[in-house]
């Protein structure tokens, strides 16, 4: 438990030092260039308290959370399907590095072409964003099966929804969880881009406004809804999985 | 009854198995005796339907074959208890049976109430193989495969697990195919002893035996097994790669 407090201490004593940071350039810099956290903290307030933080939250929420959710799904069973299929798998493989390798920037682009700049854009690019991550971490963990233990459960006749829930799902877990923590904390960043790009009514579209009417504070605070937003997904989602998975790591065997 | 009848395999490097035949009848626990790479494993493989022979046939007329590994093959993320109710899930048996019948055969095992709730990586060596071969056990298979599953165990535990099998062939009545290299344990356990050749695996003897407990009888069959020359020649020779 002290380990635990002292980690919690220095944690809290990096992101001071990050306040401080952030403090002494205003101070050097003037308010033009960057704004002083309190004045962006009270931005940030005015926003909640009149309500403007609440709907651009929403819309922001579902285009990112609603692309991870379809993103993640369709990769994960591509990633299985793929890792059980050689032929399929081989088929897949190129096309997943591919998209593996265009930047989100570009997705947005092409999404917002094919979309309009309102709308589906976001949640398209975040989906299609994810769903490599995903499918890859997937098709490893289905590759680097324990063929022994296949074998296994094939000569004592388990069905293959047995062996999918006994065999395949926990040794998926390990590679898989991991990459979906990263594809989420992926697709609040990459969902607030395309919403720049775009416009609209997310807090990307917010940015947008806030930056074309020069209000660096108003920016400032909408940026900071985002880091507290990731920080929130992390401590709730992100923070117990890291917990689970301390966990599962098998004891080490005794005699 | 399970029969090869002139089965060849090949492998890549060659021939495991030329032309080879062997029975194995109801309620009998039948060892085969080998040197290391001989073939023994693919025998039981091909047994089992894990391979198939390159020419010539298996045939298993068992009702319910069940194999137990060279290593336990425990499932790691779950308890000894889930890893036992497991080859009971996959016939088909209840959540709830399954758990009530693999707890019964882990209690005779001699494991406790808190044991079988341990995940594999926090049970012994021993522990660990107990949980095999319940997992084996628990479906009352009609032949028993065992690929030298005690091979990684001290002689003390050996004999337990010894006793638990062969206690198991006596009482229940199932045939066993039990392979290794230890001629103790081969007369320690077998009705039938068969002695392989080198690679490709050929029967060089073949012999009924009284399974011996008494140490020194035991140490005096395994001599005068091996006083036999072909015997001699087949399990002392230096061992193919």
């Amino acid at each position: 438990m002290p380990m635990v407090v002292a980690r919690g201490a220095w944690g809290l004593l990096g992101l001071a030092g990050l306040g401080l940071a952030w403090q002494l350039g205003h101070d050097a810099l003037g308010p033009f260039v960057l704004p002083s956290p309190a004045e962006t903290v009270e931005r940030l307030w005015a926003l909640i308290v009149t309500g403007q933080a609440g709907p651009a939250l929403a819309v922001t929420g579902v285009n990112a959370i609603g692309g991870f959710l379809v993103g993640a799904l369709l990769g994960a069973a591509l990633g299985v399907t793929a890792g059980l299929l050689t032929p399929l798998g081989a088929t897949l493989r190129p096309v997943l590095t591919v998209m593996l390798g265009v930047p989100p920037i570009a997705w947005v682009v092409l999404a917002l072409l094919w979309f309009g700049p309102r709308g589906l854009a976001p949640a398209f690019t975040v989906s299609i964003t994810v769903l490599p991550i995903v499918f890859s971490a997937a098709f490893q963990g289905i590759l680097a099966r324990d063929q022994k233990l296949s074998e296994m459960a094939r000569v004592v006749g388990a069905s293959p929804l047995l062996s999918f829930r006994m065999l395949l799902l926990p040794q998926l877990l390990d590679p898989l969880l991991p990459a979906l923590a990263t594809a989420l904390a992926f697709s609040w960043k990459v969902g607030v881009m395309a919403e720049v790009l775009g416009g609209g009514t997310g807090i990307g579209g917010m940015i947008a406004t806030e930056r074309a009417h020069l209000d660096l504070a108003g920016t400032m605070a909408w940026i900071l809804l985002v880091v507290a937003l990731l920080l929130v997904c992390d401590g709730l989602l992100l923070a117990p999985m890291r917990r689970f998975l301390r966990t599962r790591r098998p004891a080490p065997a005794a005699g | 009854m399970l029969r090869f009848e002139d089965v060849t395999l090949r492998y890549d490097d060659g021939p495991v198995l030329a032309g080879f035949d062997l029975a194995v009848a109801p309620g009998e626990l039948v060892v085969l005796l080998g040197p290391s790479g001989c073939g023994k494993t693919s025998l039981l493989r091909l047994a089992c339907g894990l391979a198939a022979p390159s020419s010539g046939r298996v045939v298993n007329g068992f009702g319910r074959t069940a194999v137990v590994f060279q290593e336990p093959r425990l499932l790691p993320w779950w308890p000894a208890l889930d890893n036992v109710a497991f080859a009971l899930a996959a016939q088909g048996v209840t959540r709830a049976t399954a758990r009530h019948r693999a707890r019964a055969l882990l209690d005779r095992f001699g494991f406790t109430d808190a044991d079988t709730r341990k995940r594999p990586a926090a049970l012994s060596g021993g522990m660990q193989s107990r949980v095999a071969i319940a997992r084996a056990l628990v479906v009352r298979p009609d032949l028993v495969l065992m690929d030298e599953p005690f091979a990684a165990l001290d002689v003390g535990l050996r004999r337990d697990l010894q006793d638990l099998v062969r206690a198991a062939v006596t009482e229940t009545g199932l045939a066993a195919l039990f392979v290794t290299h230890d001629v103790t344990e081969a007369v320690r356990l077998a009705d039938r002893l068969v002695v392989l050749s080198a690679r490709p695996a050929r029967i060089v003897h073949d012999e009924r035996n009284q399974p011996r407990d008494e140490p020194a009888a035991m140490f005096r069959a395994a001599a005068a097994l091996l006083d036999r020359p072909v015997v001699r020649a087949a399990l002392l020779a230096p061992a193919a790669g």
